[in-house]
Order: C-alpha cells, then sequence, then structure tokens
C-alpha cells in the first residue's frame, strides 16, 4: 500500500472517528448541552487524536527503522567474496543493488519473466525505463534485488496493516472514554499545545542542525587538512599542491578573508555616508509628503533581489567603469588603456553598498526618530541650527543604536553572495588596488559545490569549514551589536 | 531731543540709544554648515532614487524586446520521400522520429530565397538563419499528425537569434561584415523575407513555456516558473504552519524563564543569518544525510522554509502584540479557556499581520538564489518537472545561469527574465500593501 493510500485511509477513520465521538456525545448528553463538560466537537476530537497520532507515529518509527533491518538482511545475504571486499566497494555494490531492486519494480510480469529466463538483458530493459547501470549486473546482484523487494513488500505490507488495526483499536478506546463529566477539552488542549511546543522547538533545531551538521563536516575536513594551515594559510589554490606538501592543494583563508572584507569595506563606505544622511534627511528635514514617498522608494531599493544587482554590476556597471578609466587614461596620459577591470572590488563594493542603503537608513531612521522630542527643543531653543542640534545632540544620544546598525549592516554584507559572485571575480590573491578583483569566502563557497561532488574531497568540504567560519563571524557580529545597544542605550524619561 | 542718528541706524527706534554690536558668533558661517548639510540629505536621498531609476531602466531597456520574437513562415513541403521513405511508419513509428527534417527546411529555404541547392556555401548562410530549434518543431509536428505527410503547409518556426537581434536593430550594421554576425547576403535576404510577410515578430510565448535550451531563441522560462510555484508552495505549506504555531506559543503560552528566552535570541540570530549558510544545511542535512533527490524543488522549498521561518515568526509575534491586552481578558473573563482565548479571538484579529508578514517572506524566498546554488537546483533542466521530487530550477537561478552565458543574446533574455521577477515581486509587494491598508485595525 503506498504511502499516500494509507494517509488517505488514516484520515478516513479519523474523520470518521470524529463524528462518532460527537454523535455519542450529543446522545449521552440527552437535550441539555450543560450536562456534558466540553463542547461535543472536543469529544470527537479526543477520539479522533487517539485514532490517528499514535498510528502516525508507529508508522514513522516502522519508515525510520525498517530501512536499517532490511538493509542488514540483504547485506548479509551476499556471497562470501563481496563481503570480504573493502566498506567502500561493498557500498558501491549495495547502491547498484538497489539501483536494480528501484528499476525491477518498474518492469512488468512479462519482462521479468523474460529476464528470468534469459532471453532478455536487464541492463538494458532498466534503461529502457530511465534507469541506467554504470556496469553488467553480476548473478548475486539480480538475487539480492528479488530479496530486497520482497522485504521491502512484507514490511510495507505489514506496516500498513499494524497501522490500520492501531488506529481502528485506538479509535474505538478514545470513543469508550466519552462520558458526560470527562474533560475532554483540556485533553484535547494539551495535545495542541504539545504541538505547539514542537514547532517552537524546530527553530532552535534549526540552528543545532546548521550547527552540527557544518560542524562534523568542517572536522572531517581538519582531518585532512590542518587547522592552521587554514586559518593561516595565505595561498588558496585548491587543486594544484604547493611545493614540498600533500598533493591536495593549499587551503588559505586569508586571501578569502581579505577580499571579504576589503569588499565589505568599500561597501559600507558607500552605505553608511548615503545611507546616514538620508535618514537624518527624512528624520529632521523633509515634509511628510516628501518623507511618504521617499521611505518607501528607498525601501525598494532593499527588496530587489541580489541577483538582480548581481546582473546589473556584470552587464553595466563593470563596463561603465572600465570605459570611464580608459576615457581618463587617455584624457591624461593618451594611452587608452583601462586600469579598472570590469569584475573589480570597486564594482562589487559599490553595488553592494547600494544594496545596503537601505538597511542603514531604515534603521538609523527608526533610532533617531527615538531621540525624545526634549532634547531636540531644547538644543533648537538654545540656538542652534539644525545641523548642529543633528551633529551635536541626536546623533550622540542616537549613537548605539546606531553603531548597532551599523555592525549589522556589515554583517549583512560580509555574508553577500550573489553581488560578488557575479562582478568580483574568482581571483584569489591579497592586494591593495581597489580596481582589480578580489575574491571573498562566499564565491568560493559556491565555486566548490558547483561541479562533481563527493563528500570525501577536501575541495569539497572546504567549503562546510568556510560555511562555518562565516557563520561564526556573522553570529559574532550580530551578539556583538546587540550588546552595545543594550549596554549603551540611554533610558529617557 | 533729538538723538544723533547716524544714517545707518535708521532702522533702529528713535529715542533708543545705539546698543553694542552684535558680538561675532559666526553667524553665517554656521547658516552656511546648515546649508551644506541639508544639501547632503537631499544629495544623499537623490543618489539612491537615482540609482534605482538608472537600474530599473537599464533592465527595462535591455529587457523588452525579450518579450517579441522574429519567426520565419515558409511553405513546408513534406514530401514522403524524405520522412518516410520505406513507408514503414505503420509498423515502427520510431521512424518518424528519426528522419531528416533539416532536408526539408533546406529545399523550402531554397525555394523562398530562390538559391541553387548545389551553392554549398549560400546554402549554409540560410539555414544559418533558421534557429536549430526548427527540426525539433517539425519533427513533434509531423509525430503528432503523421497525416501531414504529402502535403504542403506552412510551418513556423523561429529564426536564429543573431537574425533575431539583427531584426530588432540590436546589431551594429555599420561595422565591416567580418566583424558582425549577420553578413550582408543574409541582411539582404531578412529584408526579402520581411516584404514578402515571411519574417516576422510575434509574442514570444516561448519564453514563458519552454524550458532551459543552449540556443538563447529556444530557452525559456517554462520550468523556471514551475520550479519557482512548487518552492513557494512549499514555503507556505511548511513555513507558514510551523511559524504562526511557534510564535503563538512564545507569545502567549511560554513562561518566562531563560529556555524561553534563548529561544527568543536563538530566531533572532537566525533571521540574520546569510542565506548562504542554509544552503550548505540542505546539503548537508537534505541531500547528505536524508539522501533526497539533488536539484529537487522538494529540498529547496525545504530549505527556503527554514530561510524564511524567522521572519514569519518575527512579523507574526509583532501582530499578535498589536492586539489589546482587553480582547484577551474580555474572553477570558467570559469563560474561555486560554486555547480558545487564542485561538478563537486573538489569532483572527492578528490574521491580515500575520498574512501581510508571510506574502512578503515569500516574495523574500522568491528572489533568493544562493541557497539553491548549493543544493543544486542549478542543474539544465529541458523538460518540466511533474513532481516536487524532480529535478527543476527556480527563476532568479535561471537569471543567474542564463547571466553567465557568453552569448549577446542571452543578456536579453536575462533581462527579459528579471523583469519577469520583478513584477511578481511588485505584484506580491502591492498585495501586502492591499492587504495591510484594507484589513489593519487601528486599535
Amino acid at each position: 500500500m503506498s504511502l499516500s493510500l494509507l494517509l488517505l485511509c488514516l484520515s478516513i477513520i479519523g474523520a470518521a472517528t470524529f463524528v462518532l465521538g460527537r454523535t455519542r456525545a450529543a446522545a449521552l448528553s440527552g437535550s441539555r448541552s450543560s450536562a456534558m463538560h466540553s463542547r461535543l466537537g472536543y469529544y470527537g476530537a479526543y477520539a479522533a487524536i487517539w485514532a490517528v497520532l499514535p498510528a502516525i507515529a508507529l508508522s514513522c518509527l516502522w519508515l525510520v527503522i525498517s530501512p536499517t533491518v532490511i538493509d542488514n538482511a540483504v547485506r548479509k545475504s551476499f556471497p562470501e567474496e563481496v563481503s570480504s571486499l573493502p566498506p567502500a566497494e561493498l557500498n558501491l555494490s549495495y547502491g547498484m543493488v538497489r539501483t536494480i531492486a528501484h528499476g525491477m519494480r518498474l518492469l512488468n510480469e512479462r519482462e521479468l519473466a523474460a529476464i528470468a529466463a534469459g532471453s532478455a538483458d536487464l541492463q538494458l530493459a532498466l534503461a529502457l525505463k530511465g534507469v541506467p547501470l554504470a556496469v553488467r549486473p553480476t548473478g548475486y546482484m539480480i538475487d539480492a534485488a528479488e530479496k530486497y523487494n520482497h522485504m521491502r513488500s512484507i514490511s510495507r505490507a505489514i506496516m500498513s496493516a499494524a497501522t490500520l488495526v492501531l488506529s481502528v483499536v485506538c479509535a474505538f478506546f478514545g470513543l469508550r472514554a466519552i462520558a458526560p463529566r470527562f474533560r475532554a477539552r483540556h485533553r484535547v488542549e494539551q495535545v495542541i499545545l504539545g504541538g505547539l511546543i514542537v514547532a517552537s522547538s524546530i527553530a532552535i533545531l534549526t540552528t543545532v542542525g546548521i550547527v552540527a551538521s557544518m560542524l562534523s563536516e568542517t572536522v572531517r575536513f581538519f582531518n585532512m587538512v590542518p587547522a592552521s594551515e587554514f586559518f593561516f594559510g595565505t595561498v588558496w589554490d585548491p587543486r594544484f599542491a604547493d611545493v614540498g606538501s600533500q598533493s591536495h592543494g593549499s587551503f588559505g583563508l586569508i586571501p578569502l578573508l581579505a577580499g571579504t572584507l576589503y569588499i565589505g569595506f568599500v561597501a559600507m563606505a558607500v552605505a553608511v555616508p548615503v545611507g546616514l544622511f538620508a535618514a537624518i534627511y527624512m528624520a529632521e528635514y523633509a515634509s511628510t509628503r516628501v518623507r511618504s514617498v521617499a521611505k518607501p522608494m528607498l525601501e525598494v531599493l532593499a527588496g530587489i533581489p541580489t541577483i538582480v544587482y548581481g546582473f546589473f554590476a556584470l552587464v553595466t556597471v563593470g563596463p561603465f567603469l572600465r570605459d570611464i578609466a580608459a576615457d581618463i587614461n587617455g584624457l591624461l596620459t593618451g594611452n587608452y588603456s583601462s586600469f579598472i577591470e570590469a569584475q573589480s572590488v570597486l564594482t562589487a563594493g559599490f553595488v553592494m553598498g547600494v544594496m545596503l542603503i537601505p538597511y542603514v537608513s531604515s534603521l538609523s531612521d527608526d533610532i533617531i526618530m527615538a531621540v525624545p522630542r526634549s532634547l531636540r527643543d531644547g538644543s533648537l531653543g538654545l540656538g542652534a541650527t539644525r545641523s548642529e542640534t543633528v551633529k551635536r545632540v541626536l546623533l550622540p544620544a542616537a549613537l548605539p543604536g546606531i553603531v548597532g546598525a551599523l555592525l549589522m549592516t556589515a554583517s549583512r554584507a560580509i555574508g553577500e553572495t550573489m553581488i560578488v559572485v557575479l562582478a568580483a571575480g574568482v581571483a584569489a590573491r591579497m592586494q591593495l588596488n581597489p580596481f582589480e578583483p578580489m575574491t571573498t569566502v562566499t564565491v568560493k563557497i559556491v565555486n566548490q559545490l558547483t561541479g562533481d561532488l563527493e563528500f570525501t574531497s577536501p575541495q569539497t568540504l572546504v567549503a562546510f569549514a568556510l560555511g562555518m567560519t562565516l557563520f561564526c563571524l556573522t553570529l559574532c557580529l550580530n551578539v556583538y551589536a546587540l550588546y552595545i545597544v543594550r549596554r549603551y542605550r540611554e533610558q529617557y524619561e | 531731543m533729538t538723538d544723533v542718528v547716524s544714517p545707518a541706524d535708521r532702522s533702529m527706534p528713535r529715542g533708543l540709544a545705539p546698543g553694542p554690536s552684535r558680538r561675532d558668533i559666526g553667524i553665517k558661517r554656521r547658516y552656511a554648515a546648515e546649508r551644506r548639510f541639508r544639501a547632503y540629505g537631499i544629495a544623499a536621498v537623490a543618489f539612491g532614487l537615482v540609482f534605482l531609476v538608472i537600474l530599473v531602466s537599464t533592465v527595462v531597456r535591455h529587457g523588452y524586446t525579450a518579450f517579441v520574437q522574429t519567426s520565419i513562415t515558409l511553405p513546408i513541403e513534406f514530401t514522403e520521400k524524405i520522412v518516410d521513405p520505406g513507408n514503414r511508419r505503420v509498423t515502427e513509428p520510431k521512424v518518424l522520429v528519426t528522419a531528416n527534417y533539416t532536408l526539408l527546411i533546406r529545399n523550402a529555404l531554397a525555394i523562398a530565397l530562390d538559391i541553387d541547392q548545389g551553392d554549398a556555401a549560400a546554402m549554409r548562410q540560410a539555414m544559418q538563419m533558421v534557429s536549430e530549434s526548427a527540426r525539433i518543431a517539425l519533427r513533434d509536428r509531423v509525430v503528432a499528425d503523421p497525416a501531414i505527410i504529402g502535403q504542403t503547409v506552412d510551418e513556423t518556426f523561429l529564426a536564429n537569434a543573431n537574425i533575431d537581434s539583427a531584426n530588432k536593430g540590436q546589431i551594429d550594421l555599420t561595422a565591416s561584415q567580418g566583424d558582425r554576425k549577420v553578413s550582408d547576403q543574409q541582411l539582404g535576404w531578412m529584408k526579402h523575407l520581411t516584404a514578402t510577410g515571411a519574417l516576422h515578430e510575434a509574442f514570444n510565448t516561448g519564453l514563458f513555456l519552454s524550458g532551459n535550451s543552449s540556443r538563447p531563441e529556444a530557452a525559456g522560462l517554462g520550468v523556471a516558473l514551475i520550479g519557482s510555484l512548487y518552492l513557494m508552495l512549499t514555503v507556505l505549506a511548511l513555513a507558514l504552519p510551523v511559524g504562526v504555531a511557534a510564535s503563538i506559543y512564545l507569545e502567549e503560552f511560554a513562561p518566562q524563564n531563560r529556555l524561553t528566552d534563548l529561544i527568543e535570541v536563538n530566531i533572532n540570530n537566525l533571521a540574520a543569518v546569510p542565506s548562504i549558510v542554509y544552503g550548505l544545511l540542505g546539503l548537508a542535512v537534505f541531500i547528505n544525510f536524508a539522501g533526497l533527490p539533488r536539484s529537487a524543488s522538494l529540498v529547496g522549498g525545504l530549505v527556503l522554509s527554514l530561510m524564511t521561518l524567522p521572519m514569519i515568526i518575527i512579523a507574526t509575534r509583532s501582530a499578535l502584540r498589536a492586539v489589546p491586552p482587553s480582547i484577551r481578558s474580555a474572553a477570558l473573563g467570559l469563560g474561555a479557556s486560554r486555547m480558545q482565548m487564542v485561538f478563537h479571538h486573538v489569532l483572527p484579529l492578528a490574521m491580515p499581520g500575520i498574512l501581510t508578514g508571510t506574502i512578503l517572506g515569500l516574495a523574500h524566498a522568491l528572489g533568493e538564489t544562493a541557497p539553491l546554488l548549493l543544493i543544486g537546483m542549478v542543474a539544465f533542466v529541458a523538460n518540466y518537472p511533474t513532481s516536487p521530487l524532480d529535478p527543476s530550477t527556480a527563476l532568479p537561478v535561471q537569471i543567474y545561469m542564463w547571466a553567465s552565458e557568453a552569448e549577446r543574446a542571452f543578456v536579453e533574455r536575462t533581462s527579459g527574465a528579471i523583469i519577469v521577477l520583478l513584477f511578481f515581486l511588485v505584484a506580491m509587494n502591492i498585495g501586502a500593501i492591499l492587504l495591510r491598508r484594507r484589513f489593519e485595525r487601528r486599535w
């Protein structure tokens, strides 16, 4: 029985139990609804929960455990010479068996009989159904595949039967418990509360999952490449070996980190002045009409996907800067060659800065608006101009919040991927010229993971180490931003 | 008694002695600084807005031509001798699949352009004017309707990308012939075909219906749109219930202890994690550990749900907080349990805010590219996915793939795809704003 059919049957049983429960409760109450403790629907819900929840738990448990049991049983049936192979080849053979089993489920009776009789070729038959096999299957594989399919269908049948029987038995049990003074609503609400707690814990599980999954792969990476070489190495070249070291290439983080910080610095150099001044203007000087138009328009900048920014940088900004540089160079020295390359730190930093303007602007705007009017009015009353009020009273008062906002923007800049992938280039080197390409941590994560993957090579695992570094860096920045805001925030009135 | 008043002091009221001259407090300098400061503010706002206008106008300028496509209509003679020489199509339908449809196109072009078939150079130039997907279109036509063999029918197929660009005026015709992609002879043929009406432009339905292709004229967003639809549905089905349930617990039921504080800090941090880290999580857990198929939109949906969850939780919590306590107290006072109070009274009132936050979260997830790159949704997919477990791609990832292509015609396609993406985002954002305006209650 397929899983969707099983789910359908369970939902039908659940719905029927609900209706039965409610009818029974109505019958028990006679015509006085005050005789029952809870409203009638809760009794039906109680019985339906009994019918559905244990059965689903059983199915999930079975689905998690049975593949392991079937795996062990099929592997035990392998002949002697296969079981003695090293683990990697044994896994490969087992993978083949599973592919064959999956393909054989797609064949019908006639084709299976023909293959068993030897008149049809299994590899060709499976290929026609869309299941490619790399090598010709040997005899024991076909036997093992048949055993796999057999065990799987038996397991599935037993699971379906057990689930449905459990569901009916529990439904009966739930219906039996319905009585006038039975506190059905409490029980149902406890179950719902349990569901809410499970939902909240998914948020924690996500963080745990992020840390645990990346940590395990990072640890595997550090078993192959020493951590000191990763964190303090100054050459990034994952394919070719340095002279005198292992043959896996050099994985130095420093050039990538330098690129990330440099491009982030250029981006902040664009975003912070523009964003702060825009926020100050909109908070202090702008009329309500101007503010109601300009603020949403700047928010639109935040809503544009970063891939659009990246494409714009690649196709428009990069060539524009290159051509401008060529013209300037020609005017100054007569030599019309460009000193800004199309993919450079300046291109990526500039476009990323524009993308970050709305973050700085809206966060600062909120903070500046939160400074009480009394400070503003006091300063103006003492004869300061508006700009002096902003520079000497408002900004210092809002400074912790603004610094926190800037740190959060910096962490956003560090974690940005698509703009730098398209506009910054892949040259991993350390240099100070903003007119040349430099690459970042995020670009290298994407580069190392798009392509052929095998999770045992350091080239793939380094991406997890890089991701872990990035995660820790942004986490530290965010936590520090929160700490600064909390510690230095002034409590006015 | 008249005072001796100097002419310069005529503005002073009579009867008062002239006061001490004003101390120089640098007022002119300060006013100048004030004006400069204000000008910087205006310049900053203008800078942002000007950049926005430049961005949108550049994209639209490059991309609006992508919505029309140049096609060629020619009468094709489906001669049986070429399509099915041995007359085996009844017993072996597969023979129609492998027939030489290119020859049919060659014949039609030779007749229409009045070229001698023996002139190999001219024939090659003529064949280059037609897209390579044309023979596939003819093949599909014959396989679907074998009765067409023996007749002469007008067929429309796509022109080559270079001809398309030339027709739209995107190629610099003043360059010498060796430097451009379209030769003078092809230009002359184009004029001839346009005059007879055989070369014409039509709305580019292929942009929305075809799958990916290595030839720019045949590449389309069909697969990407379906993939993005699956992703949005998955995010809606997974992130919305879990997010609302978690927010309800945190806001209404959770006791104020350290565990709850930890969860709150956790969620705020998760909202600030770079999206590429979620891609790594998806790769390590869903593909490596759980063994789900790579490039499946289910995996992409799971990753995007995890990414959108903190956003929905934060929006829902603020919506729940905006419901006044009097509603809660009134419900409890009339005898409702806490669960009933939340689900029957608070939640319906907070629904507009929750939906607005969800739509904005979905719009953010629609534009995400980085996590999808890592879980493999960057594959070249030419056929429609039939289920969320089939390999597919998504709209922003398709834009990324086309942006990396070298052919110039892909720039137009990429800009057209960006216009489609921005259209969906604008629609969703406007929908959220309208929803908020219409249903939000000010307490």
